[in-house]
C-alpha cells in the first residue's frame, strides 16, 4: 500500500499481505490469512500433480490394451492420484484455504483460538506430504488409495508404509485445524454474532471440524494397523493369522465415508454464501440449511457399510446401511432445495461465483440423485466397484467440492488479493470446466452400466468409444483448470483493485478493507444483522 | 440385457430410478436456470422486493416427499437384493476358488475350468467362493451379480442364466497387477448343448473322489478311522449334522465348518475329542483341496445309526498302511492346468 509508515502504535492500518515481506515473515507467521495462502500454494501444487496423474490414465485408456505404460504402472498412477486428491488436496482443500482466511473474519475475530497450532497443523501437512511424495519417487504405491487388506499388508512389493506413514501424519493437521475452528467457533465471535447470526458458511465449516476430530484418529489407528501388520505380521486382517479382512474394510470406511462430508460439507459451506449474495437475498430456510449440516455430520458417521454391500455383509446388516445411507440423503436435499428457492425471486447475477454455483448445483444433485442408486441394494450389486461409482463420487466430489472450491476462490478473491481476477476469461474457464467435466464423468456412468469395472489398465473393446469421449473430456477439463491458475496470478499484480465490498455482500468480512489488516478489522465490529439482511443493510450496500 | 433370472426387474428398477431422479433434477435445473434468467440483476444496485425466506410447510414439504420416495426406493432396492442374495433351494453347487489373476471353477462331477464357466440355461448354479491370496471379486454384469470372494471364508453368490450367450466374467475388486487380467467368460447353454460339453469333458475322477485320495495322501484316516474308535471323530454322515463342542455350544458341519478344522483346527474342539490333536493342515492343502476334501466327506453318506456300528463306508480306508503323516511332505496338487 502507499500508505505511509504509520506509527507502530497503529500497525493495522497496513494490510496483511505487504506488512512483513520476506521468506520466513510468510514461513513462520501466525496470521490465519497468511497460513491461508501458505495452504492455497500446497494444495495447488497437488492439485496439479494428482491432475497430472489422472491426465495420464485417461490418455492411457484410449485403446483398449493400454496406450502408454505396462499394468503396474497404470496401477500405481490411480493410486497415487486417489491418494493425492483425497488427502493431499479435498480434505484441506476448503478448510485449509477458505476456511481458514475466513473463519475469523467471519465471525469478527482478529485470528484463529490457536495461531500457533494452526501455522504447526501446515507443517504438519506438508511433512505428510513430502513423506508421501518421497515414497511415490521411490517407487509408488500401488494399493488403491483404499489399502485394502491383505493385499496391502502381504502382497504388495511397492511402498505401502511409507506412503501409509505420510497420510498418518496429515491426518494430524486435520484434527488440529478442526479442533482450532471448533473452539474459534464457540469462543471467538464478535459482540452481537450469535449462533443463528452466523453466516450458513460457518455452520457448515463447524458440522466439518466435528467429522474431522472424530473420524480421522479412526483413520490413524486403521494405517497403523496396516503397517504393523506389513512389517510384524501381527495378525489383525491376516485370516491365516485368525484375523479378518473384511475388518479393516469396516474401519477403512468408518473413516473415509465421513471423510467425503469433510470435502462436500465445506463446498456446500461456499455455496451457502455465494447464492444469497449474487441473488441478494436471504438464504432461504436458513435453520433448515444450518441444521442439515450437523445432520449431515451425525448420521454421515452410521452410513459406512454401504460401501461393503458386496463384501460379504449379512443382508440384514446390510439392509440397514441401505436405509441410513437414504437417511444422510435427506440433509442434502433439504440443502438443494433451499439453494434453489433462494434465487426465486432474488436478483441474480452471473458473475463467475455464480455461475460456479450454479454448476454446483446441477452437478451435486447429479451426483447426489446417482447416489440413490447405490444406495439402493439390488442396484448397488451390479454397478458398485464399477466406473459408475467412479462417475458418481467424482460428480460429488469434482463436481461438487472442486466447484465449490473454485466459486469460493473467484468470491472472495478480491478480500484476499485486494484485486479483481478479469470477469471474462473466469467466465470463460467456468463454462470450460463444467462442460470438460461432464464430458469426462457422464459417460463414466454408462460405462459402469455396462458392466466396465473400475482400476483396469485394461479393458474390452466394446468399451473403447466412451473411454475416449471420457478422455477428450479431461483434456478440455484440465484447460479449464490451468486457466483461473494463469489469471488469478496474473491478477495478483496486474488486477483492478477490489475495494472493500465488490459484490455488496453482507458478511463481516467484506465490512474490513481488501486485503484486509493483519487484525482483520480496525476496531472489533459489532453484529448488528441477521446473516444475508440485504434489506436491513440497504443503506450501507448502496442498493435500492 | 435380460441375461439371468434378476436382470429383468434388476433393469426396470434402474429404468424406473433414472427416471424419477430424472424427473426431479429436470425441475431442480427447471427453477435454477428460470430463475438466473428471469429475475436475472437488471442493474448494479438493485435490491429485490422482499419475498418469504423460509416456510415451514416447504420445509416439510421437500423433506417428506423425498423420504416417502427414498423409503420406496430402498424397499424395492432390498427385496431385489434379497432375490440375487439369496439360493433357491434346488441350486446346482459349484465351487470358485479365486487367485492372482484366475479364476478356478470345479464341480461335483469333477470338471475343472479356468477362467470359464459353463452352465445350463433355466438351472439355478450357487457359487461357494473363496480366495487363495487378496480380495477379489465375482462380476458378471450381463447377469447384474457380484460378489467379493475372501481369503479365508466362504462366500456365495447364485445365478439362473435365462439366455445362452457368452458373458463377461470380472474381477471387480482391486486385487494387484493383473487384475484387469483376471477376467474369464461365462458361457450359457441350451440343455442338450450342455450335456454334449459335459460329455466331451468329462473328468476322472469326481471332486469326492479326488478328495479321497486327498484323505489318504495326506493321512486323514490315520485317526478318522471309520469304526467310531480313532483319534479323531468319525467322519461319516458328518456333513450337516449339529456337533457338540466342548464348550457346550454347538455349531453346523457345513463347508464353513470343516474348511476351518482344516484351516484353524484350534479354533474349535469337538466335545469327547478334548486333546483335540488335529493338526494345523493350512500350509498344506489350498482351498481347492480343502473343496475336494469336504466333498469326499460329504458323499460319506448318512450318518450312522448308532455310533458304534460300521457302516458300509470302507472301514480298512483307516487301516491302509504306508500313509505319512501331514507334515512328512507337501500334499501334491494335481489339478491339471495349474500354473
Amino acid at each position: 500500500m502507499t500508505t505511509p509508515q504509520a506509527p507502530p502504535a497503529a500497525p493495522s492500518h497496513i494490510d496483511y499481505l505487504s506488512e512483513r515481506q520476506g521468506i520466513w515473515p510468510w514461513l513462520l507467521t501466525t496470521d490465519h490469512k497468511r497460513i491461508g495462502l501458505l495452504y492455497t500454494a500446497s494444495i495447488t501444487g497437488f492439485f496439479f500433480i494428482g491432475g497430472f496423474f489422472a491426465l495420464l490414465m485417461r490418455l492411457h485408456l484410449l485403446e483398449p490394451k493400454g496406450a502408454l505404460f505396462g499394468l503396474e504402472t497404470y496401477n500405481k498412477l490411480f493410486t497415487m492420484h486417489g491418494i493425492i486428491m483425497v488427502w493431499f488436496f479435498l480434505i484441506p482443500s476448503i478448510p485449509g484455504t477458505l476456511g481458514n482466511f475466513l473463519i475469523p473474519m467471519m465471525i469478527g475475530a482478529k485470528d484463529l483460538a490457536f495461531p500457533k497450532l494452526n501455522l504447526a497443523s501446515w507443517y504438519v501437512f506438508m511433512t505428510g506430504g513430502i513423506v508421501t511424495l518421497y515414497s511415490m519417487l521411490r517407487g509408488g504405491v500401488d494399493t488403491g488409495w483404499t489399502f485394502y487388506v491383505p493385499f496391502s499388508t502381504t502382497y504388495s512389493t511397492a511402498y505401502v508404509a511409507g506412503a501409509a506413514i505420510g497420510i498418518f501424519i496429515a491426518g494430524f493437521s486435520s484434527i488440529m485445524t478442526g479442533l482450532n475452528f471448533i473452539v474459534t467457533i464457540h469462543r471467538m465471535r464478535a459482540p452481537g454474532m450469535t449462533w443463528f447470526r452466523m453466516p450458513i458458511f460457518l455452520w457448515s465449516m463447524y458440522a466439518t471440524s466435528l467429522v474431522l476430530v472424530l473420524a480421522t484418529p479412526v483413520l490413524a489407528i486403521t494405517l497403523l494397523m496396516v503397517i504393523f501388520e506389513r512389517l510384524f505380521r501381527v495378525g489383525i486382517f491376516d485370516p491365516s493369522l485368525g484375523g479378518d479382512p473384511v475388518l479393516f474394510q469396516h474401519m477403512f470406511w468408518f473413516y473415509s465415508h465421513p471423510a467425503v462430508y469433510i470435502m462436500i460439507l465445506p463446498a456446500m459451506a461456499v455455496i451457502s454464501e455465494i447464492i444469497p449474495t449474487f441473488s441478494r437475498k436471504p438464504i432461504f430456510g436458513y435453520t433448515a440449511v444450518a441444521y442439515s449440516s450437523l445432520g449431515i455430520a451425525v448420521v454421515g458417521f452410521l452410513v459406512w457399510g454401504h460401501h461393503m454391500f458386496v463384501a460379504g455383509l449379512s443382508v440384514y446388516s446390510a439392509m440397514a446401511f441401505s436405509f441410513l445411507s437414504y437417511l444422510v440423503a435427506i440433509p442434502s436435499a433439504i440443502k438443494v432445495f433451499n439453494w434453489t428457492a433462494t434465487m426465486v425471486k432474488g436478483s441474480v447475477s452471473w458473475d463467475t461465483p455464480m455461475l460456479y454455483a450454479i454448476g454446483f448445483l446441477g452437478l451435486f444433485t447429479i451426483g447426489g440423485m446417482t447416489g440413490l442408486f447405490l444406495a439402493a441394494l439390488g442396484i448397488d450389486v451390479h454397478v458398485t466397484d464399477t466406473y459408475f461409482v467412479v462417475a458418481h463420487f467424482h460428480y460429488i466430489m469434482v463436481g461438487g467440492a472442486v466447484m465449490g472450491y473454485l466459486g469460493g476462490v473467484h468470491y472472495w478473491w478480491p478480500k484476499i488479493s485486494g484485486k479483481m481476477y478479469p470477469e471474462g476469461l473466469a467466465r470463460l474457464s467456468a463454462l470450460i470446466v463444467f462442460i470438460g467435466f461432464n464430458l469426462t464423468f457422464f459417460p463414466q456412468f454408462i460405462l459402469g452400466y455396462l458392466g466396465m469395472p473400475r482400476r483396469y489398465a485394461a479393458y474390452p473393446d466394446e468399451f473403447q468409444f466412451l473411454h475416449v469421449l471420457s478422455t477428450a473430456g479431461a483434456t478440455i477439463l484440465g484447460v479449464g483448470y490451468i486457466l483461473p491458475l494463469c489469471y488469478l496470478i496474473w491478477s495478483w499484480k496486474y488486477g483492478k483493485p477490489a475495494g472493500r465490498n465488490p459484490w455488496r455482500a453482507t458478511g463481516l468480512e467484506w465490512q474490513t478493507s481488501s486485503p484486509p489488516p493483519s487484525h482483520n478489522f480496525e476496531v472489533t465490529p459489532v453484529c448488528t444483522h441477521p446473516a444475508y439482511d440485504f434489506e436491513g443493510m440497504k443503506e450501507e450496500l448502496e442498493l435500492a | 440385457m435380460t441375461a439371468s433370472s434378476v436382470a429383468a426387474e434388476y433393469n426396470w428398477l434402474f429404468w424406473i430410478l433414472v427416471v424419477v431422479c430424472g424427473v426431479v433434477s429436470t425441475g431442480i435445473a427447471f427453477v435454477v436456470l428460470y430463475s438466473a434468467w428471469y429475475f436475472r440483476r437488471k442493474r448494479d444496485n438493485e435490491l429485490p422486493p422482499p419475498s418469504i425466506s423460509n416456510s415451514v410447510k416447504m420445509e416439510a414439504a421437500w423433506t417428506l416427499i423425498p423420504l416417502f420416495l427414498f423409503m420406496g426406493m430402498f424397499a424395492w432396492g432390498a427385496k431385489l437384493y434379497f432375490d440375487i442374495e439369496r439360493p433357491p433351494d434346488d441350486a446346482e453347487q459349484i465351487y470358485v476358488v479365486a487367485k492372482q489373476w484366475m479364476w478356478k471353477t470345479q464341480r461335483p462331477d469333477g470338471i475343472r475350468e479356468i477362467n470359464e464357466l459353463h452352465v445350463p440355461v433355466g438351472q439355478s448354479v450357487k457359487l461357494l467362493m473363496i480366495s487363495q491370496d487378496v480380495v477379489h471379486s465375482f462380476y458378471v454384469p450381463a447377469f447384474r451379480i457380484k460378489q467379493d470372494v475372501l481369503p479365508g471364508r466362504y462366500t456365495s453368490i447364485w445365478f439362473r442364466a435365462i439366455k445362452p450367450g457368452k458373458y463377461h466374467l470380472f474381477c471387480a475388486e482391486y486385487c494387484g497387477t493383473n487384475h484387469s487380467q483376471m477376467i474369464g467368460w461365462i458361457y450359457a447353454m441350451e440343455q442338450p448343448q450342455y450335456q454334449a460339453w459335459l460329455q466331451q469333458g468329462a473328468a476322472e475322477g469326481s471332486l469326492a473322489s479326488d478328495g479321497e485320495k486327498l484323505f489318504h495322501q495326506g493321512g486323514c484316516a490315520n485317526c478318522h478311522h471309520f469304526d467310531g474308535h480313532g483319534p479323531g471323530p468319525d467322519l461319516r454322515g458328518l456333513y450337516g449334522t449339529t456337533v457338540e463342542l466342548a464348550d457346550g455350544t454347538t455349531t453346523v458341519a457345513d463347508d464353513v465348518y470343516i474348511r476351518r478344522k482344516l484351516m484353524d483346527p484350534r479354533a474349535t474342539t469337538v466335545r469327547g475329542f478334548d486333546k483335540n490333536v488335529m493338526p494345523n493342515f493350512s500350509k498344506l492343502v489350498t482351498e481347492e483341496d480343502a473343496i475336494q476334501l469336504i466333498a469326499y466327506i460329504r458323499s460319506l453318506g448318512p450318518a450312522p445309526t448308532a455310533p458304534s456300528s460300521i457302516g458300509t463306508a470302507p472301514d480298512s480306508y483307516g487301516k491302509q498302511p504306508g500313509i505319512a503323516y501331514p507334515g512328512a511332505g507337501p500334499i501334491v496338487n494335481h489339478t491339471p492346468g495349474m500354473q
